[in-house]
């Protein structure tokens, strides 16, 4: 038996630890220095990007401590976890105290609690009390929507109030926090968060998860028919744009142009515009003028083959294209790199930037090669996202929002008015309660006591 | 008249309205509390005039897009809503004093918009991921809540004052509202603001989601301004403690509006997704 109490003690303990505003207040001022971490520290770089900033001891305490993903860390977790059992045991411990108040048929008024009031109103009327309370109560329940009269030896009372259930506000924020944690929990069990490139003209139908790096197959394809950047006069981007097919059993199901703040949903997958690059040309035309004739040649040089020149000039075989080149310290920007084999057997390395098109001439060579079009084909970055639980968030979101409102906004107010005989007059006190906008309250009574002054007028 | 012209003018109209407040506050000068707050008025028509006209010219430039897109409009619209509120409060509680320590906030947003050297006036088109009906709900509703916290901050201040001269020594904090007036008024500036921050980040996310598929990512600007909300949430709760009354809400609520400060300016230090806020 002994045990036994010792144990419901202990339960005891731990719930009204749980139960407590001070843990409350404690978890929230830790989550909020702690989330600083993140914001300061890079999350989710590689490791030998940290190990670089930090040296390799410190990389190993935060890497530890899980700081590299800090908002995923256990101990992160661990803090939301706490303040979800604080809000749900809190509530639980309030809450059948707050329903006896809010759902009852007879609500208690302790005369005490509001003659003992700081601010309250007290006037004289020469009115009889029948002609007070005819004029009074009709007042009274136009404020209030539940009103009683209670009849006294020498007077009365009327006892009035409004907005009770507004007590509820409270636990409709609180319920809307957990649908928050709740939401979270479920999209990072039963979505996923991935990117995939795909090149104009191509289909794909698997992508890259963002946490893991491995690749996700889909149920679908998706096929990207063409890519388009448009920018302003000052060079900002204005649009990108992806037009885009899902293809399912090899039939197109739906086709979609998709911007920036409008996705293509399909299946509960979502897929947004992201980023997007260019792809090096396979193609490019060049341009061969003879330092010897003038005589400029235009051909066309596809990867990897070789061009016959014009006047016997040998062939050329354009290699690579690099988007930056670094020569002798200075960014050449886009290249061209090729080689020139000359009749005579040698080679020659060629380079080939797009912007400068004089550039070859430090060949000194009978040739002088420029870049004059390029065939680019561009890519579509797509963010490719599933999360079941947004409507629980979204949902927790609505919640909140109302929840917020009632508890700041509305409250439950309470008023108290006494009529009594004193002599030839009638004594009155108007005095009043409520949970919240205490000033505001008192504002009300007063104006409340002014009109019923007005009212007892003779 | 441009609207950078008559916003630059709005600037100094402010700084004279909290002129005006500071100097009814210290000489107790009836006729200097009616100029201010026709200055204030003044100061909140020519700022509304102001974001209306640039909001036409963006049009005519061929841009069209609210003015709520850069650093610069945020702080001209911010200094907007911290003026309203504050008209607001005089209207209710019927005292000035409190516009000595709300005022210059708005004159410092406005003087800080107009003459730092890195924020640019130019009415720029809308990148990509601006454009969206969600921009204007998400930009209004922050600000709105940065204000309440705003004037929070301001009567916290006075609050703090009040307190350390509890003995009523100075005449000048003897004329400040009541003590319980000056925490209640905080309380309710804090939960204004509390209520419009949550509107703020809720509306974020749900454009976040829409523009990057995701309603959370922990960006540092998400993430500040969760730090932002877990400070208030903070003070809320606090405020049911015994002992948690008076100073050390208003110590909160003054370490809160500094956690807001970082939020809108410091957080642009930090990489991130919210770069277009930074400057420009």
């Amino acid at each position: 038996m002994a045990e036994d109490r010792g144990s419901s003690d202990l339960f005891k303990q731990i719930w009204l630890f749980f139960a407590s505003v001070k843990l409350t207040v404690t978890v929230l001022l830790t989550l909020a220095a702690t989330s600083i971490i993140g914001t300061l520290i890079p999350q989710n770089e590689s490791p030998a990007a940290y190990v670089n900033a930090f040296g390799d001891f410190i990389y190993r305490i935060f890497y530890i401590l899980d700081i590299f993903d800090m908002y995923h860390s256990w101990w992160f977790q661990f803090l939301l976890l706490l303040l979800a059992t604080n809000v749900i045991v809190c509530s639980v411990e309030r809450l059948s105290a707050t329903w006896k108040i809010i759902f009852t048929e007879n609500p208690k008024f302790n005369p005490n609690q509001f003659t003992g009031q700081k601010e309250k109103e007290k006037y004289v009327t020469g009115c009889s009390l029948e002609q007070t309370q005819k004029r009074y109560a009709p007042y009274i329940s136009k404020l209030f929507n539940y009103n009683r009269i209670e009849s006294l030896d020498d007077g009365y009372r009327i006892l009035a109030e409004k907005g009770r259930w507004t007590r509820l506000g409270v636990y409709t924020v609180h319920l809307s926090v957990l649908l928050l944690l709740t939401g979270g929990l479920v999209g990072s069990f039963f979505g996923f968060e991935g990117f995939v490139n795909i090149p104009e003209g191509e289909t794909v139908s698997s992508i890259t998860l963002r946490n893991t790096g491995q690749k996700k197959p889909l149920d679908f394809s998706i096929r990207c028919e063409d890519f388009d950047v448009q920018f302003y006069d000052t060079g900002a981007p204005k649009e990108y744009r992806s037009s885009l097919t899902v293809i399912e059993g090899g039939k197109p199901i739906l086709k979609k142009d998709i911007i920036v703040n409008d996705p293509l949903r399909y299946r509960g997958i979502n897929v947004f515009q992201s980023s997007y690059g260019t792809l090096s040309p396979k193609e490019v035309t060049l341009s061969f003028k003879s330092q010897s004739t003038s005589m400029v040649y235009m051909k066309t040089a596809v990867k990897g083959n070789a061009v016959e020149i014009p006047e016997n000039g040998g062939e050329f075989i354009f290699q690579d294209y690099r988007n930056s080149f670094d020569f002798r310290g200075h960014d050449l920007g886009e290249v061209f790199l090729g080689t020139l084999k000359s009749p005579d057997g040698s080679n020659a390395n060629v380079i080939l930037p797009k912007r400068f098109p004089e550039f070859d001439k430090m060949r000194k060579s009978r040739w002088l090669i420029s870049v004059t079009d390029a065939e680019y084909r561009y890519y579509t970055g797509l963010q490719v996202t599933k999360d079941p639980s947004v409507w629980i968030v979204y949902a927790g979101f609505i919640i909140m929002i109302l929840g917020c409102f009632i508890t700041f906004f509305m409250s439950h107010q309470r008023i108290f008015i006494e009529v009594l005989e004193k002599g030839k007059h009638r004594a009155v006190l108007v005095s009043g309660t409520s949970d919240r906008n205490k000033l505001g309250m008192n504002k009300k009574i007063k104006t409340i006591a002014q009109e019923l002054t007005r009212l007892g007028e003779v | 008249m441009t609207s950078s012209l008559i916003l630059s003018i709005v600037t100094f109209i402010y700084g004279l309205s909290a002129f005006f407040y500071i100097f009814a506050w210290i000489f107790r000068n009836t006729a200097t509390s009616r100029l201010a707050t026709g200055t204030a008025f003044l100061a909140i028509f020519g700022n509304t005039m102001g974001i209306a006209l640039r909001w036409m010219e963006s049009y005519r430039l061929g841009i069209g897009h609210a003015p709520l897109s850069n650093l610069y409009e945020s702080l001209i619209f911010f200094a907007w809503t911290i003026g309203v509120i504050y008209i607001f409060v005089e209207r209710k509680h019927r005292n000035k004093i409190i516009g000595a320590f709300t005022m210059p906030l708005a004159f410092l947003t406005m003087a800080y918009a107009s003459m730092s050297p890195n924020i640019s006036d130019r009415i720029q088109p809308l990148i990509p991921a601006l454009k969206s009906n969600w921009l204007i709900a998400h930009v209004m509703t922050c600000f709105v809540g940065y204000a309440g916290f705003a004037v929070a901050f301001g009567t916290s201040a006075m609050f703090l004052f009040k307190k350390k001269d509890s003995e009523a020594e100075s005449t000048l904090i003897s004329r400040f509202p009541a003590a319980a007036t000056l925490d209640e008024l905080t309380h309710q500036m804090v939960t204004f603001g509390f209520l419009f921050l949550s509107i703020g980040i809720i509306t974020g996310a749900v454009w976040a989601n829409s523009a990057w598929g995701r309603y959370w990512g922990w960006d540092p600007k998400e993430t500040w301004s969760l730090i932002t909300w877990f400070v208030y949430a903070t003070l809320l709760h606090a405020r049911l403690m015994r002992g948690w009354h008076g100073k050390r809400i208003a110590f909160l609520s003054i370490i809160g509006f500094l956690v807001v400060m970082f939020t809108y300016f410091g957080v642009n230090y930090l990489p991130g997704l919210h770069s277009y806020g930074s400057s420009g």
